[in-house]
């Protein structure tokens, strides 16, 4: 028992940081509401209960997926870039830009989109990731700076060169019919950005375990001496990992935008790219668990949203549950005596540690 | 004159600036002194929540301005505190811990909210206070300069005063200090007995000090409510003004003024046909190159000649592992 | 004259097993500069982390002044009136003088306030009573560092020391700069001080201790008036020891020069010359050793063989390839391995897997990988080769390093490299903090591999290890070669120490072999 509990601790400990989560809701919920046990349904389950919630748990699942994997794959190789909101917004509105502009086939003018808007996020996470190789200036800093001048050109680009005069809100023309990705279920708004999601959270697995770039990407954030030492070229490693995230972000943004707006309408930046890094942190920045936890982040996003209709209960809540599961995921010192405990005994039997 | 440069320099401009970058200038400070102990502290932005919501929440209740005050203090360095705990006692990362904690200050905030007067987008529903203003006798009779600078609200005169603060707590107690040496050498302060986390918890906690006040005048100087998320990325700003101004003082200040007189910049060039957007993002773009000047200066990294070699001689060990002696 | 210190039977023994003060027992008297010697690993600089509270004795007791004191942290032994000047400068450098003298102490005006007017007189007061000059405004950053270290000395004086500590005080000093200090530490003398200094430099031994302390292997070997010794002599007790080991038998086959380097220079960033025209070859069938004292430019000498550094001048070729201003990945394709000094920083990722570790200098070669894919099945199976073959004691090839104990670890590094096949091996400090049977096999290792054909370059502060292993041996100090032995087989410890410690020198000499 002990044996296991010492392999899978970080696991084990996730998940009773998640348990801890739900217990402390459980007691809001029964502090403020006048009917504690309907509200508490309603948030638990509230989002397996109908269609359209069902339904808008995967909707919401897929850029928060992309934005994981992008800054999972940054976070692997220990570079703390958090632009993966800015690259998304600006990729978003090149794509835009680009597919409100142009006419070709569907079947062309999908896939160009995305990869025009993903190479945009692409660039524009390059420019922390040289400044940190060459320089070694923060890429956290710049990454949060670059995250607003990524917003204001995002938008000066929408607005004023692609803006819809006609509609009536800020939005940009909307997207000819060949660059929508089509939605696949009826009666609902999920579309195929959803499957590219699942997909490319395998591509990124296998990227990073099964791939050479994979290992120097893991390596140099496990080690970077190390990585040097052996003759990895760090300099690349920390421009490419970073490119990386600006690349899934970006993509991962247009396909909302194509999928389920037709338009781009982000008058505020929509926030999936902090949505990353949370899923990021809970999964431990594994690819295939990002899913997982993305699902689940979208879950009481969704349960919060029906616990704030049917109930008194505000769906704030869900914020403040999701903060203290992040604190007590990053508080590595957290159960961290049991775990000495646990290994010293181990040691005393005798296990070849 | 174009109308549009008759109204930059007016003198509602300039009092303009100074009352944008009121509220930048606390979180500012807040950052930087964090900063100088070698404790990175984003939370501004939670913190300015919470002690925006808590000073609103107190003086609806309470009618005094005085108890306001020393609920939205509180509440921000209870923030800074829990930060603090976490990352000093429970070893979080602390980039991560307040990432979560801004998250945290959101959701709470519009919770109580809720609670308090069942509305979630503000709390106009509420009779909170505001800060008053200062008219200061003599001097707003000065032409020009006097309407700029008469007439704020006391809490701008406070954060200059806050500056002032700022300045004599890092340069001239013994608390300043040690958060100097522990930034720069944490080995060297605990040679001399000074208990390096206790220190840091000192520099959070004033960080939520200052951030709080940030706050307060965002929802009860200028406008009597509190609305959810309205720091708008203000705490974000402060970073960026505490990395511009090197986390010193005047630094710190001339920054936090230019980020304030962009805002305001911004704002006027609605008026005009030219897109503010493309104004508003220079301050943060002059950060990141700022930044990569300060960092390729520091770095000096080149293969000398041998002519240039100084003197001959031993280096020092670098590391003291367990096995040497 | 009485006695300020006294040390008795102290024992020492660190969490790895390593032993660092065995019956360690030392008398300092009042009034003295008293000098302690000894090798890399001899205990001193143990010892006196011990005396300040840094480090805790299992065994043995400590007197000052004639009372048995328990010193727990450095906190105690300020108080009691023991203070000492690190090799690495405990200082704020963007404080000024006066701020890092008052630092933890500070003098308050109003209880809340900093009182730096006192702070500066109080700097200027300690100064002039020390005779040590130093400006009180004036940051740290900007001074040179031999002004940082009267710093530190005045800020131990500053609270009362009676006894100070310094270790290695010179390493970072100028000629003139250490003149200076040696003026002001007699100058401490007269007024009552006492000084215990650590040092490698026997020459300024002589110059200034009243008395010697040698150390030998976690052992006091003697204590002497420095009159008494020539330098020679104290280089002697240093190294001097009975042959407890056997050498391995000298190699049959030695080809032509592998690896050759030749006026290898490097500056570093603050402009000290730390390499100085090296030269030298290493031939296919031998170890050649390099004795010296850490911190005489070995390390960055390893680095420039590896491509982990750039020299600032001079050669180095890999059977007549060059091989200045590649990269390391290149280097080791051209045949050259490295076993790290430091394994925990630079030979393994200690929180990932065996195998991954296995594999960093060959991941992406036939084998292990097919194209960009990783081919997980080879890898493992290599791994598992790699275990049994090099004797690793781990559960499984996906566990972690971090839970391998030190040799362990140790035969990772080793076992990666080797398995390299390389023509050239540069071994590092090898057996450093490892148990004596893993320190056998890499011995074994690196001999079956001279016997092969390879060329192994030993750097070692362990005399043991170098006279036992090597072929040749050269002696570097102050990054210059200065000796060269080449027949090995009359040679004892003895006949190094004086080299090793600037004690003698060759003229002229190099470790080049005749073409």
């Amino acid at each position: 028992m002990e044996k296991f509990l010492l392999k899978y601790f970080t696991l084990i400990r996730v998940v009773i940081a998640i348990a801890i989560g739900i217990v402390v809701s459980i007691f809001l919920i029964y502090l403020i509401s006048q009917e504690p046990a309907f509200s508490l349904k309603s948030f638990l389950l509230g989002p397996l209960l109908t269609r359209s919630r069902l339904a808008h748990l995967f909707e919401t699942a897929s850029p928060i997926i992309f934005c994981g994997l992008a800054i999972s794959v940054a976070f692997q190789a220990r570079q703390f870039n958090v632009g993966a909101e800015g690259s998304l917004y600006l990729g978003a509105a090149v794509g835009t830009a680009f597919a409100v502009s142009t006419n070709m086939p569907a079947f062309i003018h999908i896939p160009l989109v995305l990869l025009i808007a993903g190479l945009a996020g692409a660039l524009w996470a390059f420019i922390p990731g040289i400044l940190k190789a060459r320089w070694q200036a923060s890429e956290l800093v710049s990454s949060l700076m670059l995250n607003y001048v990524a917003y204001f050109l995002g938008l000066y680009l929408i607005n004023y060169h692609f803006r819809d005069k006609e509609a009536g809100f800020l939005v940009s023309y909307q997207l000819p019919q060949s660059a929508w990705l089509p939605q696949f279920i009826p009666d609902t708004r999920i579309h195929y950005g959803i499957i590219l999601a699942l997909v490319f959270a395998l591509l990124v697995y296998y990227f990073l375990y099964h791939t050479t770039t994979g290992y120097e990407i893991r390596i140099t954030g496990f080690n970077e001496r190390f990585a040097r030492f052996g003759g990895i070229n760090v300099f690349r490693v920390i421009v490419l990992c970073q490119v990386i995230m600006g690349f899934l972000a970006a993509f991962g943004g247009m396909t909302e935008v194509m999928g389920i707006h037709r338009r781009f309408l982000w008058q505020n930046s929509p926030g999936y790219g902090w949505d990353g890094v949370i899923v990021a942190i809970i999964a431990r920045n594994h690819p295939l668990l990002i899913v997982p936890a993305s699902f689940f982040l979208s879950y009481m996003r969704v349960g919060g949203r029906v616990l704030n209709l049917m109930s008194d209960v505000p769906a704030e809540m869900v914020q403040v549950i999701q903060s203290i599961i992040i604190l007590l995921i990053t508080a590595e010192a957290f159960l961290s005596q049991l775990k000495y405990r646990i290994t010293v005994r181990q040691a005393e039997k005798g296990g070849a540690v | 004159m174009s109308p549009f440069l008759q109204s930059i320099f007016s003198t509602e401009f300039g009092f303009a600036i100074f009352r944008v970058t009121t509220p930048l200038l606390f979180a500012a400070i807040g950052v930087s002194i964090s900063n100088l102990a070698g404790t990175i502290n984003i939370s501004m932005e939670g913190t300015m929540l919470v002690s925006a919501f808590m000073g609103v929440l107190v003086s609806a209740f309470t009618g005094s301005l005085i108890l306001a005050l020393l609920a939205g203090v509180a509440a921000g360095v209870a923030l800074a505190a829990i930060l603090s705990y976490f990352h000093l006692r429970l070893k979080a990362d602390i980039i991560l811990a307040a990432i979560a904690l801004n998250i945290f200050a959101s959701g709470i905030t519009v919770f109580l909210l809720y609670l308090a007067t069942g509305d979630k987008g503000s709390s106009s529903s509420l009779k909170s206070m505001l800060f008053p203003e200062v008219h200061i006798p003599l001097i707003k009779s000065i032409p020009v300069l006097g309407t700029i600078i008469s007439g704020h609200n006391v809490m701008t005169y406070g954060a200059i005063l806050a500056i002032v603060v700022f300045y004599i707590i890092t340069f001239k107690t013994p608390l300043g200090l040690r958060i100097r040496a522990v930034g720069q050498n944490p080995n060297a302060a605990e040679s001399v007995g000074i208990n390096v986390n206790r220190t840091r918890m000192w520099a959070l906690m004033l960080s939520g000090f200052f951030g709080a006040f940030g706050g307060l005048y965002l929802s009860m100087g200028y406008v009597s409510w509190f609305a959810r998320d309205m720091t708008a990325g203000r705490g974000w700003i402060a970073i960026a003004a505490a990395t511009l101004g090197g986390c010193m003082p005047l630094g710190t200040f001339l920054a936090s003024l230019l980020f304030g007189a962009v805002n305001a910049l911004a704002i006027y060039f609605a008026s005009l046909q030219f897109p503010s957007e493309l104004i508003a993002l220079i301050p943060y773009l002059a950060t990141v190159i700022a930044l990569t000047i300060y960092s390729a200066q520091a770095l000096r990294k080149r293969t000398r000649k041998v002519a240039e070699a100084k003197r001959v001689g031993k280096i020092t060990e670098v590391k003291e592992t367990k096995e040497s002696s | 004259m009485e006695k300020i210190l006294e040390a008795r039977n102290i024992l020492k023994v660190y969490e790895n097993g390593v032993v660092a003060n065995r019956g360690v027992s030392i008398e300092v008297q009042e009034n003295t500069i008293h000098a302690l010697v000894g090798e890399n690993g001899a205990g001193k600089t143990t010892l006196m982390k011990i005396i300040f509270g840094i480090e805790q004795a299992q065994e043995g007791e400590i007197l000052y002044k004639g009372e048995v004191v328990h010193i727990r942290s450095p906190h105690d032994a300020i108080r009691i009136g023991i203070g000492m000047v690190h090799q690495h400068l405990m200082l704020a450098p963007d404080l000024t003088v006066a701020e890092n003298m008052v630092l933890g102490s500070e003098p308050r005006r109003a209880k809340l306030f900093l009182d730096t007017d006192k702070a500066e007189e109080i700097t200027r007061e300690v100064s002039e009573e020390y005779g040590l000059q130093v400006p009180p405004n004036k940051k740290i950053k900007d001074l040179p560092i031999g002004v940082r270290q009267r710093v530190e000395i005045l800020k131990a004086l500053f609270r009362n020391a009676e006894l100070l500590i310094l270790d290695e005080p010179t390493s970072v000093l100028t000629p003139q700069e250490t003149a200076v200090l040696f003026k002001t530490l007699r100058n401490l003398k007269t007024t009552g001080k006492t000084i215990i200094f650590i040092s490698h430099k026997l020459n300024e031994v002589k110059q200034i201790a009243d008395r010697v302390t040698i150390m030998r292997d976690a052992r006091v070997i003697d204590t002497r008036d420095a009159s008494e010794l020539t330098e020679h002599d104290i280089a002697e007790l240093m190294v001097g020891r009975e042959i407890s080991f056997e050498r391995i038998p000298p190699p049959t086959n030695i080809g032509q020069p592998l690896l050759s380097v030749r006026d290898l220079s490097y500056v570093n960033e603050e402009a000290i010359l730390v390499l100085n025209k090296i030269a030298f070859d290493v031939r296919a069938g031998e170890i050649l050793g390099l004795a010296g004292v850490v911190g005489n430019g070995q390390t960055e000498l390893v680095r420039i063989l590896t491509g982990l550094l750039e020299p600032s001048e001079g050669e180095v070729t890999l059977r007549g390839e060059k091989l200045v201003g590649l990269s390391p990945r290149a280097i080791r394709e051209r045949g050259l391995c490295h076993i790290p000094e430091d394994r925990m920083e630079d030979g393994v990722a200690e929180e990932t897997t065996l195998e991954e570790n296995f594999i960093l200098d060959r991941y992406y070669k036939r084998g292990f990988s097919k194209g960009i894919r990783l081919q997980w099945k080879e890898i493992s199976q290599h791994s598992r080769e790699l275990i049994e073959k090099f004797n690793i004691l781990a559960q499984s090839t996906k566990t972690p390093v971090s839970s391998l104990s030190g040799g362990n670890i140790q035969k990772v590094v080793v076992a990666r490299e080797l398995s390299a096949d390389p023509e050239v091996i540069i071994a590092a400090h090898p057996t450093r903090g490892i148990d004596v049977g893993s320190e056998e096999m890499v011995h074994r290792l690196l001999k079956e591999a001279r016997d092969r054909g390879k060329a192994v370059f030993l750097a070692s502060a362990d005399l043991d290890e170098i006279l036992k292993l090597s072929t040749r041996v050269i002696v570097i100090y102050n990054g210059e070669i200065v000796a060269h032995f080449q027949d090995m087989d009359k040679v004892k410890a003895e006949d190094l120490g004086p080299y090793m410690l600037g004690v003698q020198r060759e003229e002229a000499v190099s470790g080049k072999v005749s073409a």
